[in-house]
């Protein structure tokens, strides 16, 4: 245990223990070996809790106490195939682990030596078993920097973030580095906000340096609302340290002593993790006066979010952390200038700050030749919907849909085709089949009419009708707005009964029209990003398929059979068995027939189109119309 | 202030730096519908949207309020222009309040601010189209439980001025927003009843609402019904009420003193008897100066006395320094010292039973109307006062009768309890029971005038103000008051024991009853005769009118006002005596709940 780092000679020695030991228990040195078991919350979850338990229990049990450890450790991101439990030296990866498996895991491999083959990693296309992390092709083309130490170091414990690079970048800025040429650094290496926006987060810096005031804040908006993503989340929970580092980093930048975080109270491991972190630091000397025996003194708190969506927003955020309600501030004045209690603020992502330590570690130079002309470094996405390898994606910027759909994600799942893919969630818009070879970063997305957002990304198949996925994501920004603006609070509301409308079969034209006008007055005239870009989904799937929403106002027909009122579920009497398995799973007793005499059939005026009949008949005889 | 150029519609102009893009369009002869700014914008939230404009520059366009934009962000010689009148600027504008339209109740016929509506009045300047958006309306709250104030959320359009008023004014911050997205209304706490949370209902967050979404509860019900049951309905009015009385009928703020009308349409109103309660603010001095020289000289009570006039300060007494109850002068309220003359002093005269008779108080405030259903005030077993009508309630009950107010011929009050000091008149401004106080005071400490009438350090409309006054080489400091939120330091200071003064005035609204809740609205945008900056000066306006009163009566301390020497000599004898004790004085709660169930 490291009990003082006041000054570098301490930090020096703590870092060459702390890497050392930490070298040795990954490869093995001394004949040891180590449990890792994914403790993001996906997997805790999914039990992973009582899988480190279990594997605690029983590596005392045998008496390997002293040869083997067993930890947890952050987010493995591949989260469709969790629990995860990883074996080091051997590097093998187990999946989709559950309390009873871990006593074929104790007795095969970690007493007997051999692999539990059944728990490995299964190829969906050439069907085989695959040992390594980095032979699955979910992982094949990621690049870990957000992610550095995610799914490798215990997250609660200082010893192994030093052991893994940490706190280097702190020590080169406080000892080598003037503040104006780690904003020159940042700068240059042309890191921009992953917080949705992508302003360049060295020119944000630039402008809080320039303020003259006596306090300053730094804050790391954790507050991660959009539906899907979770990459936040993971990274705080998965290298609480890492973010540390990068707030004190931005801090000693712009003259920033404190620095606040703020992450929402529904993420209680996030925020247990980043209080054992905070607490580990300040009982070292890491955080406080005179960090390493330097003029820089630094605090961290950490301030819970209620669970409002538009406390993502910088403004909101910062009146939430004053414990004001949670609503925006007309800006000009910037944050920068006027912030937090009304001192220059800056407010960055944790997606952001992760990237800082890294930057400064190998320098802009070497960051920047990763990603595109215009968007440097890796981004983060969260993965989901209709795909098969759901989870958290690091990739350079510049990696092209396709590849992050077709060859991390792994296609879509039943041979079902690809329709569209949202980005930048509730705020965001929708690429399709022809935006899949366009390579990701902020310009790109912002030109095919969707955004970078924080990193959600849900992939839609045919059997998404995308007028519904409009109303989705409606009916989301109307109960998250902050009901403060009008055209906000009243407009996205209004634009919900339109789309309500047009899905019911009741739209018209003149709808589409009226809809978009409105919308258009609602990206104009809102207070903040939330209002401006509510109407987002509702133009993108406009422009993309209107086709789709002229068969629903025109023809009344949900091309993608979803809207309710516009399909009828029929049975065709050829194929029908008479089994009556679909009238005994008929909740309104609308399928009336004679089993094994009469082909059954459905009262169209009592169907409520729940597809229970559609789920349970097993010839194929029930479809939509 | 420095100037800058900027261009609006093609035209460059030179305007103050400081100025928002709205202030300065104004400036330039536009006028910007708003809603939700109220007065320089400093607590604006720029959340209406409908005062809009586009921002052009090279790189493109863009929607900004202008109410909060500053102009200094868009100088001329950067390349911005400012387009009012350009389609997208229209659109969103006509949109904005198309919008609020849709999820408003408009039962404009019978709204109470009818004819004073600024959501009204922006669909008109916008043409906007009342069915263009039909839809879901939010859930909507009717609070009436409260004697002073109505709540209805209905016509509310969540602006967030009477928010940011409370705030203002009282300190206390009783409405906030509640509930998120399109269910967002603005109420007090959990949307709880303003009977059910520390409200003052002192009515400041009436005056700023732009719609009828807060009025004042009215009870000209009750005077009809007293009426109709045959009672000797006698009516008394306050000082603050003549200083603007005149402008519900058309006359500029500050212009008229609208007393001798008033009186006139009161008598023809039906009123038996039409009192003053300037004369009511004269026994109040002469109770109020009595208790301080007996606090003073037989440490009756402890020092600082503070005056008890205004129902909203009592009532935030009440609810947030209980303890400093002992401090508050036992005096009732002057129309409340009045109803109980009336019923007593009056009816014995008259040879009336109390019972039948029925007190009107004409007020400039909401919280009159729950202080007189407080049990203590009720000396003679009946309510001292039995309705209280505002301000604005009474223009209303002249227009309902057909009477020509402009053309009536000035009256007098009547007898009895008609008559009143200069000091009486000036009870309705900041600072003026302190200063009518003062003439007195120094009476019944010294039993001699004191050589000065005026104490102008105690006029004006600052926050707290402080004076000094010898007397026989004692120096007594004595300090006022306006606005709860600026009694707060004074009684932090008495509470830490180191308060200098002997007596403190502290009114509930700011700028004392000339600004209470009943009085008649002041919205620059619906009053396109007066000055620009009316909201800066009407006080003084209404003031002046008090003051000239008070300049021009020949008698101008309380205790020379000769129906208060006829009223002491025959009935009551001495201020404090055991009658007047009876009549005149009160007691307060010193354990009021402020969330009761």
């Amino acid at each position: 245990m490291i009990s003082e780092i006041r000054n570098v000679k301490e930090l020096d020695e703590a870092i060459d223990t702390c890497t050392k030991e930490f070298e040795d228990k990954i490869s093995g040195a001394h004949g040891k070996r180590a449990v890792l078991v994914c403790g993001g919350t996906g997997c805790l979850s999914n039990d992973s809790d009582a899988i480190l338990q279990e594997f605690k229990r029983l590596v005392e049990e045998k008496g390997l106490a002293n040869s083997i450890t067993v930890n947890h450790v952050g987010c493995f991101g591949f989260c469709s195939q969790g629990p995860f439990v990883k074996i080091y030296p051997e590097d093998t990866l187990y999946c989709k682990v559950k309390v009873k498996d871990v006593i074929d895991i104790v007795e095969e491999d970690l007493v007997g030596g051999n692999i539990v083959e059944r728990l490995l990693y299964v190829d969906p296309v050439t069907h085989e078993r695959v040992q390594r992390q980095d032979d699955i092709n979910f992982y094949k083309r990621q690049k870990r920097i957000s992610l550095h130490g995610c799914s490798l170091v215990n997250p609660d414990f200082l010893e192994e973030a030093l052991g893994y690079d940490g706190f280097k970048a702190l020590k080169k800025v406080l000892l080598t580095m003037k503040p104006q040429e780690v904003i020159d650094e940042v700068l240059a290496s042309g890191l921009r906000g992953r917080g949705g926006a992508g302003f360049p987060t060295g020119r944000k810096w630039q402008f809080a340096a320039n303020q003259q005031s006596d306090t300053k804040y730094i804050v790391c908006n954790g507050d991660e609302g959009d539906p899907g993503a979770f990459m936040d989340r993971s990274i705080l929970e998965g290298n609480p340290f890492e973010v540390i580092e990068g707030m004190m980093i931005a801090g000693y930048a712009f003259g920033a002593h404190e620095g606040y975080f703020y992450v929402r109270a529904e993420y209680p491991v996030a925020v247990e993790r980043l209080k054992t972190a905070i607490k580990d630091m300040e009982k070292v000397g890491l955080l406080g006066d005179h960090i390493l025996g330097t003029d820089f003194s630094f605090r961290a708190y950490i301030r819970e979010g209620a669970g409002a969506f538009v406390c993502g927003e910088e403004t909101a955020l910062l009146n939430s952390i004053e414990g004001k309600r949670g609503m925006p501030r007309p800006r000009p004045p910037f944050p920068a200038i006027k912030g937090l209690w009304g001192k220059p603020t800056c407010v960055n992502n944790v997606e952001t700050l992760a990237q800082v330590p890294y930057i400064i570690r190998v320098g802009a130079k070497e960051y920047a030749k990763v990603g595109t002309e215009g968007s440097k470094g890796t981004k983060v996405f969260a993965l989901g919907g209709k795909v098969n390898n759901v989870g958290l994606v690091e990739v350079p910027m510049g990696t092209t849909l396709r590849e992050l759909i077709f060859d991390i994600g792994g296609g879509i799942p039943g041979g079902k085709k690809f329709k569209a893919i949202q980005t930048g969630g509730p705020s965001g818009g929708c690429l399709t089949e022809e935006d899949l070879d366009t390579p990701i970063d902020y310009d790109t997305l912002v030109a095919k009419g969707s955004m970078m957002g924080s990193g959600g990304a849900i992939v839609m198949d045919e059997d998404n009708c995308m007028v519904d996925v409009a109303r989705f994501y409606m009916d989301f920004i109307c109960s998250e707005s902050c009901g403060k603006c009008t055209p906000c609070r009243i407009g996205t509301k209004r634009l919900y009964e339109m789309l309500s409308k047009i899905v019911e079969g009741k739209g018209t034209k003149e709808t589409l029209k009226e809809m978009k006008s409105l919308a258009a007055v609602i990206h104009q005239g809102s207070l903040c990003a939330l209002g401006q870009t509510a109407a987002n989904p509702i133009l993108s799937t406009m422009e993309k398929f209107p086709e789709e929403y002229l068969a629903h106002v025109e023809r009344k027909e949900c091309p993608a059979h979803v809207c309710k009122r516009l399909i009828r579920i029929v049975i065709n009497p050829e194929l029908c068995k008479k089994c009556s398995l679909c009238a005994r799973n008929c909740p309104v007793s609308a399928i009336t027939g004679v089993p094994g005499k009469e082909p059954y059939h459905i009262d169209q005026n009592k169907c409520i189109k729940c597809g229970a009949c559609l789920a349970s008949c097993r010839f194929k005889a029930i479809h939509k119309e | 202030m420095a100037l800058i150029e900027i261009k609006i519609e093609g035209r460059n102009y030179q305007v103050d730096d400081s100025l928002t893009v709205l202030e300065a369009a104004r400036s330039c002869g536009y006028r910007i519908p708003t809603l939700c700014y109220w007065n320089h914008g400093h607590n604006s939230l720029a959340s209406c949207r409908v005062c809009l404009v586009e921002i052009k520059n090279p790189r493109g366009s863009r929607l900004f309020a202008s109410c909060v934009y500053p102009v200094k962000e868009v100088p001329a010689s950067k390349g911005f222009e400012i387009l009012i009148s350009s389609p997208m600027a229209v659109e969103a504008r006509k949109t904005a309040v198309e919008l609020l339209l849709s999820n408003h109740s408009k039962d404009c016929q019978t709204c109470a601010k009818n004819g004073k509506c600024e959501l009204l009045d922006v669909a008109n300047l916008t043409g906007a189209e009342t069915g263009k958006f039909i839809g879901e309306k939010t859930p909507t709250t009717y609070d009436e439980l409260a004697p002073g104030l109505i709540r209805d959320t209905s016509k509310c359009i969540l602006c967030g001025r009477c928010i940011e008023r409370c705030k203002e004014a009282t300190g206390i911050g009783i409405l906030g927003f509640e509930n998120r997205g399109f269910k967002t209304i603005v109420a007090p706490i959990a949307n709880r009843s303003f009977s059910k949370v520390p409200c003052l209902q002192c009515g400041q967050c009436i005056n700023v609402c732009p719609t009828g979404a807060l009025s004042e509860k009215r009870e000209i019900d009750r005077v009809d019904e007293a009426f109709k049951e045959g009672k000797y309905v006698v009516c008394q009015v306050a000082p603050a009420v003549r200083a603007a009385i005149s402008e519900e009928f058309g006359h500029k703020i500050g212009e008229e003193n609208g007393e001798g009308k008033m009186v006139a349409a009161l008598h023809r109103l039906g009123f038996k008897k039409v009192f003053d309660v300037n004369f009511g603010a004269d026994v109040t001095i002469m109770e109020e100066s009595h208790e301080l020289l007996e606090r003073i000289s037989k440490h009756t009570g402890p020092l600082p006395q503070i005056t008890s006039c205004s129902p909203g300060w009592v009532n935030y007494l009440e609810y947030f320094y209980p303890e400093l109850i002992p401090h508050l002068s036992t005096c009732k309220s002057p129309h409340e010292m009045q109803g109980a003359l009336t019923k007593s002093y009056f009816a014995e005269k008259e040879g009336l039973d109390p019972k039948d008779i029925y007190v009107v108080s004409i007020m400039p405030c909401t919280a009159k109307k729950f202080e007189k259903e407080r049990k203590e005030n009720a000396a003679l077993g009946v309510p001292d006062v039995d309705a209280v009508l505002t301000t604005r309630e009474l223009a209303l009950l002249i227009k309902r009768s057909g009477i020509l107010y402009d053309e009536l011929k000035e009256e007098t009050f009547d007898p009895l309890m008609g008559e009143s000091s200069g000091a009486g008149a000036i009870f309705g401004v900041t600072g003026g029971v302190m200063e009518a106080a003062l003439r007195t005071a120094y009476h019944t400490l010294t039993g001699k005038e004191y050589a000065k009438v005026d104490f102008t350090e105690v006029r004006g409309f600052e926050g707290i103000k402080e004076a000094e006054i010898d007397i026989e080489g004692s120096k007594v400091k004595v300090a006022v008051a306006s606005g709860a939120k600026n009694a707060k330091p004074l009684l932090e200071e008495i509470k830490a024991g180191k308060s200098p003064y002997a007596f403190i005035e502290i009114m509930g609204c700011p700028g004392g009853c000339l600004n209470g809740g009943g009085q008649p609205f002041v919205k620059p945008s619906l009053l396109p005769k007066e000055d620009k900056d009316i909201l800066d000066t009407y006080l003084s306006k209404r003031a002046n009118i008090l003051y000239s009163i008070d300049e021009r009566k020949s008698v101008r301390q309380s205790h020379n006002n000769p129906e208060i020497k006829a009223l002491y000599e025959s009935y009551l004898e001495k201020p404090g005596s055991e009658k007047a004790e009876h009549l005149l004085h009160t007691s307060y709660i010193a354990t009021r709940e402020r969330y009761p169930h």
